[in-house]
């Protein structure tokens, strides 16, 4: 930037055509630089998932995946070969699937509610919507750990599911409340009108409706279970081991390859979705 | 009352009464909405709610939809009190302000909503969709999204899909309030032709007075969540019962005035100084009592020499003269230093020029005495009626 404002004083005396000339020069040489600081920025941000994906065609010399070796597609061919780690991810995946679509349901009926009526303790009901979201995970962890212990609750899958629809509840309630702010309720007014039981007119006008915000819900909380380490290892006990427990709890005997390949495609899976729903989306504005 | 009494005879020609607010008042917190609002609509009649936005009109027809319940009096529908009925249980549908035509389906589909909720069979919710899009002139449109229509053809899908389930009565929120002067004219005279057609009730609520004497068989004139005047289109601008009525509808004069003595239906009022007879006065005044005396400014006449001496006359100097085409605008000072304005006949020759001194005057017909001061006239929204302004005297 120093460069330029020297530089700028330099075309002042000479003709009018130099004059206009400077500014522009600024700002091409000012994007420029913009344009290398955006690069540095991806590159901070994309550098470790490149490194994941990478990595899952390495073929590690020893038992930690950590050092390049060379390029094979031996891990990608056999992806579940470590039974333990193969057994961890459906654990993972129950326990999100269960905990996501009650999240899910509870969650979009309590934006719903937020969104549409008014009633006493509306805004109570607000804070301690978000208040999970700022509570840090280890404090959340170690309070239900307390919690569960102190009511004898065996621990295992349905705490980890319980918490996790805790946490999730929230992200979901938000999310939907953010889609059906702009939601415009005459619709549902017209369709009583015309003679729609209250509940045909939720099938048939209102969910479809906020669909797309339930599905963003959704896998925003799907993420958020698959993803948890924190407190799922206060709850989880002895005898469940959720994925990201697995990866944890190995990293000091062994990092398998699989790993790599396991997150790539949970990479891939929901970058396509994502990049479905945006193509979607734009399909739908075009028209 | 006189005003409902006056309103009763579109129900006693032999149409039946077909939704009947029976002293219906509703209430939210400390505000009143509507204010025992008390009136009969009949079959097939068009009937228009008029009145500035605030005044209970729309408040009113989502109690006769059933999205509002009354706080008190009853809503019958056909005899039947439906007051407490939920709207899917009530057999009238709304054609709503923004149309809310649901955006996930197409036009077809949309249409079809209705007969379809009501569990038709197949082939009768065919008939009936195919039916309502050829009288509303959209049958080639049935598969388009409302999105890819114009604001004109949302608006016909929007009264087709009400229309499809022949309701007893149907519901019209101010439709035309998002369409451009000229679409809003042409809607105005298509909504005539379609419920001509279909010969349904149709209860209109708008803010915009011309639509509503355009439109109606009956209008009612609300303010303040009350019903001020019911009647003919005609009645109530020839006779409007209230000074707010009188400046709502249309543009009027409105000078005050104090009776001097009642003869039979003739009034003495002294108005401007001078003293006048009200032929045919409804305003129920005794003599002492102050009023508002109305002349609409086209029933004037402003000539140099009065030239018929049947018509009533003040003094008055031009102010003010506009040229508008068909007519010309005079703005008139009168002796006492009120104001007037007269619409006349826009003439090659003899018109009067600022400064001129003239007769004002107007013939028996034309006026009209009201209960209540000038300045009860509304002063916001559609033609601001022209009170008497306090000009100084120089």
């Amino acid at each position: 930037m120093t460069a330029t404002a020297t530089q700028a004083p330099s075309t002042e005396p000479v003709g009018p055509v130099e004059q206009v000339k400077g500014p522009r020069q600024r700002r091409t040489l000012r994007s420029r630089w913009l344009g290398v600081w955006s690069a540095l920025v991806y590159i901070w941000l994309f550098a470790p998932i490149v490194v994941v994906v990478a990595f899952s065609f390495n073929d590690p010399a020893g038992k930690f995946n950590t050092s390049w070796n060379q390029f094979t597609l031996d891990n990608w061919l056999h992806p579940f070969a470590k039974a333990d780690y193969t057994a961890a991810l459906v654990v993972s995946l129950k326990v999100a699937a269960v905990s996501c679509v009650i999240a899910t349901i509870l969650g979009g009926l309590m934006a719903l509610a937020i969104s549409r009526y008014e009633f006493r303790g509306k805004g109570l009901v607000n804070i301690v919507l978000v208040l999970p979201l700022t509570t840090p995970e280890i404090v959340m962890g170690s309070s239900l750990f307390t919690l569960f212990f102190a009511r004898d609750l065996d621990f295992g899958f349905t705490t980890v599911v319980i918490a996790h629809i805790l946490f999730c509840l929230s992200f979901v309630a938000l999310t939907i409340q953010a889609r059906v702010r702009g939601f415009d309720w005459s619709l549902e007014d017209a369709a009583l009108d015309l003679g729609s039981t209250p509940w045909r007119t939720f099938r048939t006008v209102t969910f479809p409706l906020i669909l797309p915000g339930i599905g963003a819900a959704f896998l925003l909380s799907f993420a958020l279970s698959i993803d948890d380490y924190i407190i799922t290892s206060f709850v989880a006990g002895d005898h469940t081991t959720t994925f990201p427990m697995r990866i944890f709890n190995a990293n000091k005997t062994e990092i398998p390859p699989q790993v790599n390949v396991i997150a790539t495609a949970i990479l891939v899976f929901t970058g396509s979705l994502m990049a479905l729903g945006t193509w979607r989306s734009l399909k739908r504005a075009k028209l | 009352m006189t005003i409902a009494d006056a309103a009763e005879p579109a129900v006693s020609t032999g149409r039946k009464p077909v939704i009947e607010i029976d002293d219906v008042s509703k209430v939210f917190g400390d505000f009143t909405a509507v204010d025992h609002a008390d009136f009969t609509i009949a079959e097939g009649e068009f009937f228009s709610m008029l009145g500035p936005s605030g005044c209970g009109k729309t408040t009113t027809l989502r109690m006769i939809a059933g999205f509002e319940m009354p706080s008190s009096g009853a809503i019958r529908l056909q005899g039947q009190d439906v007051s407490n009925v939920p709207p899917h249980k009530r057999d009238v549908n709304t054609v709503f302000q923004q149309y809310a035509l649901f955006p996930h389906m197409n036009v077809w589909d949309n249409v079809a909503y209705g007969p379809r909720a009501k569990k038709l069979p197949k082939d009768e919710v065919a008939k009936r969709v195919d039916e309502l899009l050829g009288v509303v002139k959209l049958s080639d449109f049935a598969k388009r999204r409302p999105s890819q229509l114009s604001g004109g053809q949302q608006q016909r899908i929007a009264l087709a899909r009400a229309l499809v389930n022949y309701p007893k009565a149907l519901l019209l929120d101010e439709p035309l309030g998002a369409l451009d002067l000229k679409l809003r004219q042409s809607m105005q005279l298509e909504l005539k032709r379609i419920q001509r057609e279909v010969g349904i009730t149709f209860i209109f609520v708008t803010h915009d007075q011309e639509e509503a004497l355009t439109m109606s068989d009956r209008i009612a004139v609300m303010n303040k969540g009350r019903v001020e005047q019911i009647g003919s289109p005609r009645e109530i601008y020839d006779h409007p019962a209230t000074v707010f009525v009188a400046g709502f509808i249309g543009q009027a004069n409105l000078w005050p005035a104090v009776v001097k003595a009642n003869q039979g239906t003739t009034t003495t009022i002294e108005v401007a100084g001078r003293a006048i007879e009200v032929a045919d006065d409804r305003s129920g005044l005794r003599p002492g009592d102050h009023g508002t005396f109305m002349v609409r400014p086209e029933r004037m006449y402003v000539e140099p020499q009065l030239s018929d001496p049947d018509r009533w006359t003040v003094d008055a100097v031009v102010t003010e003269l506009v040229f508008q085409g068909p007519v010309v605008r005079y703005e008139l000072r009168l002796p006492d230093g009120s104001g007037a304005v007269a619409h006349v006949p826009a003439r090659r020759d003899g018109l009067p020029i600022p400064g001129d001194t003239v007769q004002a005057s107007w013939s028996d017909e034309s006026s009209v005495l009201l209960p209540g001061s000038p300045d009860q006239a509304p002063t916001v929204e559609t033609g601001p009626p022209i009170t008497a302004p306090p000009v100084t005297r120089d």
